[in-house]
């Protein structure tokens, strides 16, 4: 019988295993998670901190499925050669094929040790015991874990600093368009906003800034990136650069082992990349079923991303290269859509702000324009007259 | 159960989707490319959000939220994350009307 194994619990790793499922494989499906409870969506971790975890799937489904879920374990060692995996309760489990589904990890630089940071359930209620009314929180990071908790701060009732070392947030893949957009709406809620402003040490309580000043708070939380969980990779003499190296088939350098989600490096109209997002570990996670049970299709989704802080929703489909022009949509009040053309002509990325679902209809569209690699003249593109679904149909 | 007069069939543009709420429920009335009407519950089954600011394509219904596909004839779930399948209701045209029995 054929035996595949999945490291990482995650939404990808649930993903693949379900899919796989679905495509009538008949094999044995091992699916293994270091984290004790049920795989569940990590999205909701930074907006909601009231809820209990959203769970991806119910238990019975996986035993219905004729998944063998094992929570709680770890994968310490990858024998590449012998098609082999070491839990860290000794195990050792062979496989045909395997999965690495490892996603990523919470990054703390050096000198921040004592903040808290954000990627599991488990840190999140650790967090949610500071977020009370009037606490002084500080968080480090104006990117979209930074943003999001601050607004989740905000509506408990805390008193929220966000600092971020460059000059405006969200600056590593979302257009100024977009991003004065969400700092309008920090500002206007209350958040204290330093950009341009460095931390050079913090601590669970305090932060101390490039100028010396000292800042002091009731909780210092992090939100300053993630790194890919690589090690078993690395030690297995994959290749490891940024995430575990894959083809478009989601193949690593050693035959028979996979890798997708977060944990993966991934080449998206020819840049290598390695994406943070929900959708794209479900979307790769299937692909990977699709992969082990021999199909040869290339991963070719359009990546896709939301963040919601306020009322607002923030969808990204594509990817910006902001070095380069944007061009800005005219919609109704309240909203902004922004797209961009490689330097081919063809529509490379879109992104739309507003509030609830707003934007979400053009945005779907737009992503299926950049599917198509649709060449278009920007300028036809922002004219509020156009039509977009239309441009769908017009081949 | 009675059928509700739910709205024109000029109401919804073609490949498109309105929302009809009716004694505290909400639906989702569809018009498909080939003019054909369906009618759903309105809200998504991951999380509770209307399908009416959804995008259609043909037959399909991608939630505006996180971009579940379902098929709107049948309910069912094509793209996940949404595990479980959309009620349906029959609809019928008269007169320039859709009807819808929920
Ligand atoms: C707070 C927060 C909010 C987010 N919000 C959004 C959002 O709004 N929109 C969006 O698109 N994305 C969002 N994301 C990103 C999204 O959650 C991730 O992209 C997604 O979870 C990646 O899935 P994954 O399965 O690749 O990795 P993960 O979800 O990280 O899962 C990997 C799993 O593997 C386990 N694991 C790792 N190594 C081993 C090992 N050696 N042995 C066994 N198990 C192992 C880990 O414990 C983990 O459970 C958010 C992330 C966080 C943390
Ligand atoms: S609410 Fe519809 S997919 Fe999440």
């Amino acid at each position: 019988m054929q035996s595949i194994v999945i490291v990482g619990a995650g939404e990808c790793g649930v993903r693949a295993a379900f899919a796989l499922r679905e495509a009538g494989f008949e094999g044995s499906v091992t699916l293994i998670g270091a984290e004790t409870v049920l795989p569940y969506e990590r999205p909701p971790l930074s907006k909601d901190i009231q809820a209990p975890p959203k769970l991806i799937r119910s238990l019975s489904d996986y035993a219905d499925a004729g998944i063998d879920l094992r929570l709680g374990l770890r994968v310490v060692a990858l024998d590449a050669v012998a098609h082999q995996v070491q839990l860290d309760d000794g195990t050792v489990i062979s496989f045909d094929q395997l999965l690495l589904a490892t996603g990523a990890r919470a990054r703390l630089f050096p000198g921040m040790e004592g903040c808290l940071t954000l990627r599991s359930d488990a840190d999140m209620r650790r967090i949610a015991q500071h977020l009370i009314p009037g606490a002084r929180i500080g968080i480090i990071g104006g990117g979209f874990i930074g943003l999001e908790l601050a607004a989740t701060a905000r509506a408990a009732g805390a008193e929220v600093s966000v600092i971020e070392a460059a000059p405006r947030l969200l600056g590593r893949a979302i257009p100024a368009e977009i991003a004065s957009v969400v700092h309008g709406l920090h500002a206007q809620k209350g958040v204290r906003l330093l950009t341009s402003t460095d931390v050079v040490q913090a601590n669970a309580t305090q932060i101390t800034l490039g100028d010396g000043t000292e800042l002091d708070f009731d909780a210092v939380i992090a939100g300053v990136g993630a790194v890919p969980n690589t090690e078993i990779a690395q030690e297995a003499g994959l290749h490891v650069e940024n995430g575990i190296v894959v083809d478009a088939g989601l193949r690593t350098s050693a035959r028979d082992i996979f890798a997708a989600g977060d944990c993966c490096n991934i080449d998206w109209r020819a840049t290598r990349m390695r994406f943070e997002s929900w959708k794209i570990a479900q979307d790769q996670g299937a692909h990977a079923a699709a992969v082990l049970m021999g199909g040869d299709a290339s991963y070719a989704k359009v990546p896709w991303f939301w963040s919601d802080q306020y009322d607002l929703t923030l969808q990204v489909a594509g990817v910006f290269d902001l070095t380069r022009p944007i061009h800005r949509r005219e919609t109704q009040s309240g909203t902004c859509i922004v797209v961009q053309c490689d330097r081919d002509g063809r529509l490379s990325a879109a992104a739309g702000i507003g509030p609830g679902n707003a934007t979400a209809k053009d945005l779907r569209v737009l992503e299926k324009l950049i599917e198509r690699e649709m060449s278009v003249d920007p300028a036809v593109l922002v004219d509020p007259a156009l039509n977009l679904k239309a441009l769908l149909k017009a081949r | 159960m009675p059928w509700i007069n739910a709205c024109s069939t000029d109401d919804i543009d073609a490949e498109d989707v309105i929302r009809f709420d009716h004694e505290g429920r909400t639906f989702a009335i569809y018009r498909n490319h080939e003019d054909a009407y369906f009618c759903t519950d309105g809200l998504c089954t991951h999380e509770e959000i209307h399908l009416c600011d959804g995008l259609v394509v043909e037959n399909t219904i991608e939630c505006p939220k996180h971009a579940s596909i379902f098929n709107f004839a049948d309910g069912e779930v094509e793209t996940p994350p949404a595990c479980e399948n959309l009620a349906t209701y029959p609809t019928k045209v008269e007169g320039g009307r859709v009807l819808i029995e929920i």
